[in-house]
């Protein structure tokens, strides 16, 4: 009995982390963006909203449950309405397995990171049932960009996840951590950024927005939801915003590792945190400086450049790996140059390749360009 | 081992519980009067003509079917890659053959025209 209630504690904080982030990182959002924009953002309106107005995303969350559930005409009402418990769900999941220190983590499966990858899809499921059950044209265009999207990006998210197992040894994200004597970002950049845009993807970030872009299909998918349905839209894609970034920070930038981590171990979660927010940052950046791309630019960069990059890497990285330590390199340290030159070399020839690909293209518009003055 | 499960399954029955409450929540506190003009499916002001369920473009299936392909054959690399340190030589030899026919995939269905937006 004692066991079981030790297990409901534990998902009941496990439950309301992702909760009380979302709340906080709604209005760092906010104000990061505002700031971008030279704008104040949510400000202190009166004394309920507190200093700085950080109690704003609380009374908006009040504000938003007393509002009616509007389910338009024509609507395919039980999916309708299962959508958004659907896409907070997928959310929540992925908490079970984040470690935020040695000890401090829901569970640690063998197949913690397989558990990962299977669960994050669940949320492109939400986002075709409320696409497909609302019967609106644009949440229908959402829909359809959000299943190439971001089925096409899973790939090389996939791919570029495979070199810190490969390196590790092992699918458990504990293992992952403590295997990253140097971060895995310092020894395998490419792979790193590969699944950092592939990410920026997956959450549906600018500059790969199409899923939802506000400018042309009003809201893409979740066009139809009001109230609190838009709310747990809203709720679920900051929850996966963040957890995508402790995912990003366990996976390359060493986890729960940090300077005195083994003498004080109530630090690990601390780094972790500031970690996974300084990746966070860099997505709300992202959001306030970069254009929306369109749908065709995002599938080319996708198939065209990230996909054969992530299989060409993972060939080089496996041989590389495999011959340093045949010479000897048995330490993660002792690779670390041999592993870094390869990533620079297949940079280089990247780099050589869309150069060549640029000019070619480029000479051939002129050519049309200019042929009517020519004749 | 028994015991994990439980855990696990606490754990999804407090999600459904932390997904499902907000919108009881709402539909407790939340007025409920629809009416004809309010359930209308909203098009920017404009009427609603036609209908929302049409065939879409081939292109989006055509993606989500080269993807069916990258997503079966990744499945096989996990194990691979989780195995890899601990494997011969010829492991890694036989993983680039399987790599390489993952790219020859890509390079068919690029040159087969899928890729181009139409």
């Amino acid at each position: 009995m004692e066991t079981y209630l030790r297990y409901i504690l534990n998902s009941l904080i496990l439950l309301i982390i992702p909760f009380a982030s979302a709340l906080i990182l709604i209005w760092v959002a906010r104000k990061v963006i505002a700031r971008i924009q030279d704008r104040l953002g949510p400000n202190s309106s009166g004394s309920w909203a507190g200093p700085y107005a950080i109690f704003q995303t609380l009374a908006d969350a009040v504000k938003i449950l007393t509002k009616e559930l509007i389910v338009p005409e024509g609507a395919d009402r039980v999916v309708f309405l299962a959508a958004p418990a659907v896409v907070v769900a997928a959310a929540l999941l992925v908490w079970l397995v984040i470690p935020f220190g040695p000890t401090l983590q829901g569970m640690d499966p063998d197949i913690g990171i397989f558990y990962v990858v299977v669960i994050t899809p669940f949320t492109l499921f939400s986002m075709i049932m409320a696409g497909w059950s609302s019967r609106n044209k644009y949440a229908s265009l959402g829909t359809f960009r959000a299943v190439a999207q971001i089925v096409s990006y899973e790939i090389p998210q996939f791919l570029s996840l495979l070199l810190p197992i490969m390196l590790t040894g092992s699918l458990s994200l504990q293992r992952l951590v403590l295997a990253q004597q140097l971060p895995f970002a310092l020894v395998l950049p490419i792979p790193a950024l590969i699944y950092f845009l592939a990410m920026t993807a997956e959450v549906g970030r600018l500059p790969f927005e199409q899923a939802e872009a506000d400018a042309e299909i009003v809201a893409g998918y979740f066009t139809e939801y009001s109230g609190m349905m838009f709310g747990a839209f809203y709720l679920a894609e900051f929850i996966n915003n963040f957890s995508a970034s402790l995912i990003f920070a366990t996976l390359f930038l060493g986890g729960w590792r940090g300077p005195w981590v083994e003498q004080i171990p109530a630090l690990g979660p601390v780094w972790l945190v500031l970690k996974g927010f300084l990746v966070f940052l860099v997505l709300m950046l992202f959001w306030g400086a970069m254009p929306r791309l369109r749908i065709d630019h995002i599938l080319n960069f996708n198939w065209k450049l990230l996909t054969p990059l992530a299989l060409a890497m993972l060939i080089v990285i496996a041989w590389v790996n495999r011959l340093a330590f045949d010479l000897g390199a048995t330490t993660l340290a002792a690779r670390a140059p041999w592993l870094l030159l390869a990533n620079l070399g297949v940079g280089v020839v990247t780099w050589g390749i869309l150069r060549h690909v640029d000019r070619g293209a480029r000479r051939r518009r002129d050519a049309q360009r200019f042929e009517p003055f020519l004749e | 081992m028994s015991e994990q499960y439980a855990f696990i399954a606490i754990f999804f029955l407090l999600v459904a519980v932390f997904a499902l409450a907000p919108l009881l929540l709402a539909w407790l506190l939340g007025p409920k009067k629809p009416n004809p003009r309010k359930r209308e499916s909203y098009e920017s002001g404009l009427h609603t003509f036609g209908k929302a369920w049409v065939e879409f473009k081939p292109q989006y299936y055509l993606y989500a079917l080269a993807y069916v392909v990258f997503g079966v054959e990744s499945v096989l690399l996990l194990p691979w890659a989780a195995a890899y340190a601990f494997l011969p030589l010829y492991a890694v030899i036989e993983a680039t053959l399987f790599l390489l026919l993952l790219t020859f995939g890509l390079v068919y269905v690029w040159k087969k025209g899928w890729l181009r937006w139409m």
